[in-house]
């Protein structure tokens, strides 16, 4: 009986572990080549597939982690996103938490967006930022329309409430002039 | 480290637990002073209690001990239960009028510590971030407000007004020498009086857990002459000097240029972020990273490349900076005096 | 109420149809569908103890991480985690649940002299309910997702903010099932005791452990749903986007430090005073006389239960109280010294005027006195409040709790052990193995924490990963590091000494103490229906007071688990009652309920979906049972005089 017994608890553990995902990853202390400032994204303009993208880690160590995801919240307002995009809502620049993506919606669009600035406004932070920031920026940005998992997107901040937070943002299709790039 | 080999390292180790300005029974000022008071106090008190209590316990056992295997017949004492009435009757008593002493020595002590003031003292804004001390001597005229960061000057014998804030989570500001703990809660902002007698420097640290390098966010004050305060004032205010050599201009660039700029404050500079310290003046301090190392060429070349493997989870990035680089940008922050 | 006129037995009881009755389920769903008070207390105590080895090797961990100056053994990520659920599991899933529901469950039905405990289902409920909470937080903790705020997970750092992922909510629901779980069998021991006494039992009669296990039940009834609203607050801040604790939206996050001390402050006298019933109830046995001022501990240990709620704000004395309501905590917090003052006063009277018999039990009471009574001194001098402000939050306070809470709880806990393991399994434990287990642990136990009260002083704060070599804390931290492993060996010892006397240890027989209270009145380990007859009580310690012809109850029938309900004042029988018997609804019911607690964790509407299935498993428990056959034997007769 009793090792029925434990055998029943040996599984249900082993199934939790399956379970395990990477939302609680933290990584403290970035590798080297993922500390590097970056220095160069080519453009992809309106011909992907002409250049070659940015590739993200994969598994995204960075848009599976709550952790990462909340750094980049964290950036978005110190490095002062916000100062244009606002909330996600717009303002001097597009807003982020729409369907409408104007240079594309995949993480590797992000990421060239905001190393290599785009024309209207958008700067670049070429050699400012180093390259993990970068993807937790991209991760942040693409959870406020709703486009990473419920449990890895951030809940509301410490701060006045201006909308909901990303966690309970609809996933909104991406739609834009790219669209989805071309694998 | 407790077997130590020689009688003398052991003496030394045993002095150490003793030694230090990061000590509550060390004052340092009139506000510890009383605190150490009232705590000898007390503790003299309980001291006896639990001498007396032990006393009583052993005294009743050795009375009463028997070293039968069987357990033995159930007995009744009358008379001794009679006697016991009153003992206990009178140990209650004692007990209570004790008590009563202690509340009313610290109720005293604590209005005495509570009820210090002074006309226009020093005031001091202490901002609390995940994990430094952002320290403003607040001024009406913006040009005239110092900002620093970790390290408290304050004049010696002078009573001095700290304001606290938080900025993310709750802090405690603690400097045992000095006061004893006062929390920094994020939406609540405090003022609390502290006073130093001698000069010297007095180490404190976060008292309240803040999440990752909870361990490793201290702070100091430091206590000087009202002339020495005033000239380290006068000095905070000027914004940095433009590097003369050509190294140092070269490690100004790379401060421009590079990440640093994104988080820091050098006035004088077009770097102007508020988000980690301001290191206008930081070759003025003696240690870097909120107390963690000190301020010296190396330590400040090796947080700046890897601050995540002395503060894991702090908020500054790596900078694998390229050797001529962070050289140049070492010598420029050294000057920044 | 004295007992003045025996009682005729219509005839004699059968033990052959008693044990039908009341047998236990067996086998492997038997298991689960077991509702008996000694077996579910017995899984209680078990898995409350494998809690606290878990909890152990996490302290050993932090010992080893603190044993030197910028140790990277442990990088801060994982340290917070283990510190948090170190406390976690030591408050949650040992203290209460071993001091309070193990114990508990398994001697005060024993005690009372009734055959179950009221409310059987509920009571295993609220295990089974206790092991979910327990796992989750367990499992969290392997899952990387372990909570990592503290034990008190302050906002707003456990918020959503500063904890991203979902470590707080697991914290915050392991919260929700063991309260739930107190909460139940909170309500089963209080009405066992007010409604199961044996007849003659009185409140004026009732041993200290029942009064103390009453007053208890109703602190636990009041005190813990302050900490499951704070712990929802906390969980519907982080997925629902409530702003109770968000200062910029009109939040406040010292609101969560007064809810949650309203809670956290009674918590520790809910742990501390089964810890005292335990030595009021074995002073007497080893002192071999009654005790002394039952009147005066029995007011103490009430005046503690209110007393306990007033006292809270004495973890906040550092958050800028001012001074008026601050004297006002300092004045209740040295006031609720005097109940204990008294209690320790009674102990040594009760001594002095006795035979002290210095059996392994007594033993630990010992440890008790010496390391309570440390434990309680430097609390008082925590309640005042400038001393409170140079040592709150620093190593002087983790020493004071520890003293408190393994003086208050842990050496009671081992007495107590030694004192019922006899009962529990029949068998007596090892004497020289107990006594290596007691000087082990008690010489580490002082080594590791009366040393903490020096870095306090010396000015290290709590919860830190590391500390630097400036600091001078390495030579004081090394010892105390060195002193856990003292107290680790002694806990190995105390588990070989319970295996090998669980294997061979000599035979306890009925009372191997010659105590006097109900539950040595029956065979070690008790039968499955605890008494073959039910007692009568003509004193406070019914073995040593009662009469020779002292009369049994007639009457309550043995083929239908029947008990015999008396009333609470003056435990006068009125009627009886059908036990409910073994059943599977209440695991299924905890299988539901955790299954809509834990999806909550991820989903709000994990509340409302699986509110369908708990609905569905307790209609299943409540559905009605029949009518037991009519009653073959006559009623119960009212014949107990005045």
């Amino acid at each position: 009986m009793i090792y029925s017994r434990l055998l029943l608890a040996t599984s249900l553990a082993a199934v939790a572990t399956l379970a395990a995902c990477n939302r609680e990853e933290r990584e403290l202390r970035p590798s080297p080549s993922a500390s590097q400032v970056v220095n160069q994204a080519q453009v992809s303009g309106l011909n992907p597939g002409a250049n070659p993208l940015p590739t993200p880690p994969t598994p995204s160590i960075y848009e599976e982690s709550a952790y990462a995801v909340s750094e980049g919240k964290t950036l978005f307002g110190q490095y002062n996103c916000s100062g244009c995009h606002a909330n996600g809502g717009g303002g001097i620049g597009p807003p982020l938490m729409d369907n409408n993506w104007i240079y594309g919606s995949q993480p590797q669009n992000i990421f060239t967006t905001i190393v290599e600035g785009r024309p209207n406004g958008m700067p670049s932070f070429r050699n400012r930022i180093p390259e993990y920031q970068v993807w937790e920026l991209v991760a942040y940005v693409r959870s406020l329309s709703g486009l990473l998992p419920k449990d890895v997107a951030p809940s509301r901040n410490d701060q006045l409430y201006v909308k909901p937070p990303e966690a309970s943002m609809p996933k909104q299709t991406p739609t834009g002039i790219t669209g989805e790039p071309s694998k | 480290m407790i077997a130590a080999s020689s009688p003398m390292r052991a003496a030394a180790v045993l002095a150490s637990f003793f030694q230090g300005e990061h000590n509550s029974l060390h004052p340092a000022g009139p506000f510890s002073s009383n605190i150490e008071w009232l705590y000898w106090v007390i503790f003299w008190i309980v001291f006896v209690a639990f001498v007396l209590t032990i006393l009583a316990f052993a005294r009743a056992s050795a009375k009463t001990y028997s070293r039968a295997e069987e357990m033995l017949p159930i007995m009744k004492d009358e008379e001794g239960d009679r006697k016991a009435k009153w003992a206990v009757g009178t140990a209650i008593t004692v007990t209570v009028l004790t008590l009563f002493a202690v509340l009313f020595m610290s109720v005293i002590t604590g209005k005495k510590v509570e009820g210090m003031t002074s006309s226009n003292p020093v005031t001091i804004q202490i901002t609390g971030h995940q994990w430094w001390w952002e320290v403003i001597y607040p001024n009406p005229q913006a040009d005239q407000t110092v900002i620093t960061a970790n390290e408290i000057h304050i004049p010696v014998g002078k009573p001095v007004v700290i304001l606290t804030s938080s900025a993310d989570v709750i802090h405690s500001f603690w400097a045992p020498s000095v006061h004893g703990k006062r929390d920094l809660i994020p939406g609540y902002s405090s003022a609390f009086w502290i006073q130093v007698d001698q000069p010297g420097t007095y180490p404190g640290r976060c008292a309240e857990f803040c999440g990752l390098q909870h361990a490793h966010m201290g702070f100091s004050i430091i206590a000087e002459d009202e002339a020495t305060f005033e000239a380290w004032e006068q000095q905070q205010l000027k914004p940095a000097p433009d590097p003369t050599d050509a190294e140092a201009q070269h490690g100004r660039e790379v401060f421009l240029t590079h990440t640093c700029v994104m988080c820091h404050t050098i006035r004088g500079t077009d770097a102007g972020s508020r988000v980690g310290p301001d290191l206008t003046h930081l070759a003025s301090r003696n240690m870097i990273a909120a107390e963690t190392l000190p301020n010296t060429t190396g330590a400040l070349a090796g947080w700046i490349v890897d601050p995540q493997r002395i503060k894991p989870g702090n908020k500054m990035t790596p900078n694998p900076l390229a050797p001529d680089d962070l050289n140049a940008l070492v010598t420029y922050l050294r000057t920044l005096q | 109420m004295a007992i003045s006129e025996p009682i005729v037995l219509p005839h004699a009881t059968d033990e052959v149809r008693l044990a039908r009755t009341w047998a236990q389920p067996r086998g492997f769903w038997g298991w689960f569908m077991n509702v008996h008070h000694t077996a579910i207390g017995v899984r209680f105590m078990v898995t409350s103890f494998i809690f606290f080895l878990l909890g152990g090797v996490l302290a050993a961990m932090i010992r080893l991480q603190l044993s030197r100056p910028e140790n990277h053994a442990i990088g801060p990520d994982l340290y917070n985690q283990i510190f948090t659920i170190h406390g976690s599991t030591m408050i949650f899933l040992f203290a209460v649940p071993m001091m309070f529901q193990g114990f508990g469950v398994y001697v005060v039905p024993l005690i009372c002299g009734t055959r179950n405990i009221a409310f059987p289902r509920l009571n295993a409920f609220s295990y089974y309910i206790y092991v979910v909470g327990g796992l989750l937080l367990w499992v969290g903790l392997f899952l990387k997702t372990g909570a990592d705020a503290g034990w008190f997970a302050y906002t707003p750092l456990s918020g959503p903010q500063f904890t991203p992922g979902k470590r707080s909510d697991f914290w915050a629901q392991m919260i929700t099932f063991t309260e739930v779980s107190a909460l139940g069998v909170a309500i089963c021991l209080a009405t066992t005791i007010l409604r199961q006494r044996a007849p003659g039992m009185t409140l004026n009669r009732m041993p200290i452990i029942l009064w103390e296990k009453l007053v208890l039940s109703f602190m636990v009834i009041f005190a813990m749903p302050a900490v499951m609203v704070v712990s929802s607050m906390l969980l519907m801040d982080r997925t629902i986007n409530t702003q109770f604790f968000n200062p910029a939206n009109g939040g406040d996050v010292l609101l969560y430090q007064h809810l949650f001390w309203f809670f956290g402050h009674p918590e520790v006298y809910i742990i501390f005073l089964p810890g005292a019933a335990i030595v009021s109830t074995l002073v007497p046995v080893f002192a071999r006389r009654h005790i002394f001022g039952h009147l005066a501990i029995v007011t103490s240990v009430v005046a503690t239960g209110f007393l306990g709620f007033g006292v809270w704000v004495h973890h906040m004395f550092a958050t800028g109280i001012p001074q008026m309501s601050a004297s006002f905590f300092t004045a209740a917090t040295l006031m609720i010294v005097l109940p204990t003052a008294v209690q320790f006063y009674c102990w040594i009277a009760t001594i002095w005027n006795g035979r002290l018999q210095m059996k392994l039990p007594m033993l630990w009471v010992f440890g008790f006195f010496f390391v309570f009574l440390i434990g309680g001194l430097s609390g008082v001098m925590l309640a005042s409040v400038p001393v409170d402000w140079q040592v709150h939050d620093t190593f002087f306070v983790v020493a004071h709790f520890h003293y408190v809470l393994i003086g208050g709880a842990l050496f009671p806990m081992f007495a107590g052990l030694y004192y019922w393991v006899p009962k529990i399994t029949g068998r007596m434990m090892n004497d020289l193995l107990g006594k290596v287990h007691f000087w082990l642990f008690f010489i580490g136990f002082n080594m590791t924490f009366f040393t903490m009260h020096f870095l306090g002083l010396r000015g290290m704060p709590r919860r830190v990963y590391t500390y630097p070599p400036e600091m001078h804390w390495g030579g004081l931290n090394m010892l105390a590091s060195v002193g856990a492993l003292f107290m680790a060996a002694g806990l190995i010892v105390f588990i070989v000494n319970f295996f090998q006397s669980k294997a061979r240890g000599t035979l306890a027989g009925p009372n191997p103490w010659a105590a006097g209270s109900l539950e040595w009145a029956t065979s070690s380990p008790p039968p499955d229906y605890n008494f073959t007859e039910l007692f009568t009580v003509n004193g406070r310690e019914p073995l040593w007071d009662n009469a020779p012809n002292q009369p049994i109850v007639s009457g309550v029938r043995d083929d239908i688990p029947e008990v015999l309900i008396t009333n609470s004042l003056d435990s006068e029988p009125q009627h009886k009652d059908e036990m409910p018997g073994a059943s599977i609804w209440p695991f299924l019911t905890s299988i539901t309920v955790s299954i809509a607690f834990i999806w909550s964790i991820f989903s709000p509407w994990g509340i409302a979906y699986g509110a369908i299935p708990v609905v569905i498993t307790l209609i299943g428990w409540l559905w009605p049972r029949g009518h037991s056959p009519a009653p073959r034997q006559p009623a119960l007769e009212g014949r107990w005089s005045k």
